[in-house]
């Protein structure tokens, strides 16, 4: 996989304000293809995603079930369609910047802004968003009054680790989030207690070999059970109330807790695509179909973001949607820029930007 | 025709027609059987397809895959009867099954 040309997160390091031709929001199939679509005609794009990799949808929710309805492969898993989409975009070098979620979209002169919750800026002539469902969102668990203490007693990620520092943390979950969690924090926290629902865990192996040590050593505690209830008040937690076996018997207790960290696995959500004043109709965002532009010219929306009569959300139609979408970027890049039909198979100019020639 | 009763958490039953080789999620998303959200579309990579099986029903229903034990990670109130309805495929022996849907699907 083309991992050498996936940048990380981009903080350090980045310049003050990123300038780019395009600036595609989401890293899906979608996304991936636009950025080979874009090529052909030569803008250059930067990617960002929240996700920490590429493949949007294929890649978090099924890497290893087969697609059957992508022209020319009778089967292709999520994980592998979205290896060839790399593979593809290649020449055109993109830079992706993950674990970043888009905040802002502004109309500025000359082209957008945009803005993401880490604070990298950028500055593009057109703005691609190939955002999917939306966001992925970590699942909130439904606890009665749990939204009362996110952000200062309940987190979904750990941004700050000095907010866990010498605190009774609680981590549910028995996968890789919860695992590494569990593995980082303990040096730190007062305490940390492990509640999971069985004594088994989709880990990597190396985590769970580890947190095995660090519970038969005694510094990390696992509970077996579920949370029925979060105890504190104003956003203060104090304990939570677990339900599970106790000598055989199914029971409901309080455990202490300052911090809490469920892992629930992702969901999508539209997210801040919702305040970019955008034309939106049922959270999807309505193009044309020559362009697929938006209500704001220069910003466009392709794959299962967007809507328009006959929309059906699939794979192939986003990449259709891509193709045309480039086709429209390049007079607003390239303005008088005369745009010449051709095909990849023939074009010697095209193939030299492929890096065939 | 298989029969198969959803109990809604409310006490709401909705007994409707499933076919043998549907899913019990499919059967209940066609009837629109509230409470089963489907997010995944039967992927089993979401979790919000889940039902708890009456124990009567259990032996017939079978064990989840460890696939599904992994995903039923993510439901909320999970027990020993708890499984994700999108794996569970209609059979003849399925006529009459009853399962409850629980409260929230995470
Ligand atoms: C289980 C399952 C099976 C499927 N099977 C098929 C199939 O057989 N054939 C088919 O054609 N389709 C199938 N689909 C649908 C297909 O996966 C989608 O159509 C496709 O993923 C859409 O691609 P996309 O690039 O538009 O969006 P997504 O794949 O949804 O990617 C969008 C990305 O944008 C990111 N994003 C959104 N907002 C922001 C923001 N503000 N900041 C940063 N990042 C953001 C998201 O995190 C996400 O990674 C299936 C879907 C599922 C769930
Ligand atoms: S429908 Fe998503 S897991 Fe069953």
């Amino acid at each position: 996989m083309a991992l050498d040309m996936i940048v990380g997160s981009g903080v350090d390091g980045a310049p003050a304000e990123i300038e780019t031709d395009a600036l595609i929001i989401g890293a899906g199939p979608v996304g991936l293809f636009a950025v080979f679509e874009l090529g052909l005609v030569d803008i250059k794009a930067h990617v960002i995603d929240i996700l920490d990799k590429p493949g949007g949808q294929c890649a978090e929710l099924y890497p290893e079930k087969p697609i059957y309805d992508i022209p020319a492969h009778p089967t292709i898993t999520g994980q592998a369609l979205t290896d060839r989409l790399l593979e593809q975009a290649r020449p055109f070098e993109p830079t992706f910047h993950f674990g970043q979620r888009v905040e802002s979209l502004k109309k500025v002169d000359g082209g957008f802004e945009v803005e993401t919750d880490l604070g990298t800026r950028f500055r593009a002539k057109v703005v691609v968003v190939a955002a999917g469902g939306g966001s992925f969102t970590p699942k909130r668990p439904p606890l009665a009054g749990i939204e009362g203490f996110e952000g200062a007693s309940v987190f979904y990620a750990v941004r700050k680790i000095d907010a866990f520092r010498d605190k009774a943390v609680l981590i549910v979950g028995g996968g890789d989030s919860a695992l590494d969690w569990t593995l980082n924090l303990q040096p730190i926290a007062k305490s940390v207690t492990l509640i999971h629902r069985r004594d088994e865990f989709r880990a990597a192996p190396d985590s769970v070999n580890k947190l095995r040590e660090l519970l038969s050593d005694g510094s990390v505690r696992f509970i077996q059970g579920q949370l029925t209830k979060l105890n504190g008040d104003s956003g203060a937690l104090r304990s939570v109330t677990i339900r599970g076996p106790v000598g055989g018997l199914d029971l409901e207790y309080e455990v202490e807790a300052e911090r809490l960290l469920p892992f629930f696995g992702l969901t999508m959500k539209l997210g801040p695509i919702a305040n970019w004043g955008l034309n939106l109709n049922e959270n999807q965002i309505a193009v044309d179909t020559a362009r697929f532009e938006t209500s704001e010219p220069g910003i466009f929306a392709i794959g299962d973001i967007n809507t328009y009569p006959g929309k059906l959300k699939l794979i192939l139609s986003g990449f259709h949607e891509a193709a045309l979408m480039a086709q429209a970027a390049q007079k607003i890049v390239y303005p008088g820029k005369r745009s010449v039909f051709q095909y990849t198979t023939s074009s010697s100019s095209l193939q030299r930007k492929l890096g065939v020639i | 025709m298989i029969k198969v009763t959803f109990i809604e958490h409310n006490g709401t039953v909705h007994t409707v027609d499933g076919e043998p080789g549907q899913t019990l999620m499919e059967t209940a998303v066609k009837h629109a059987v509230p409470g089963i959200v489907a997010e995944c579309g039967g992927a089993c990579s979401c979790a919000t397809c889940h039902v708890y099986v009456d124990d009567t029903w259990k032996e017939k229903t079978g064990a989840p895959s460890e696939m599904e034990e992994d995903m039923l990670d993510f439901a909320f109130d999970v027990r020993a009867s708890s499984r994700l309805s999108c794996q569970i495929r209609l059979k003849p022996e399925l006529d009459g099954l009853v399962v409850r849907i629980p409260e929230f699907q995470n």
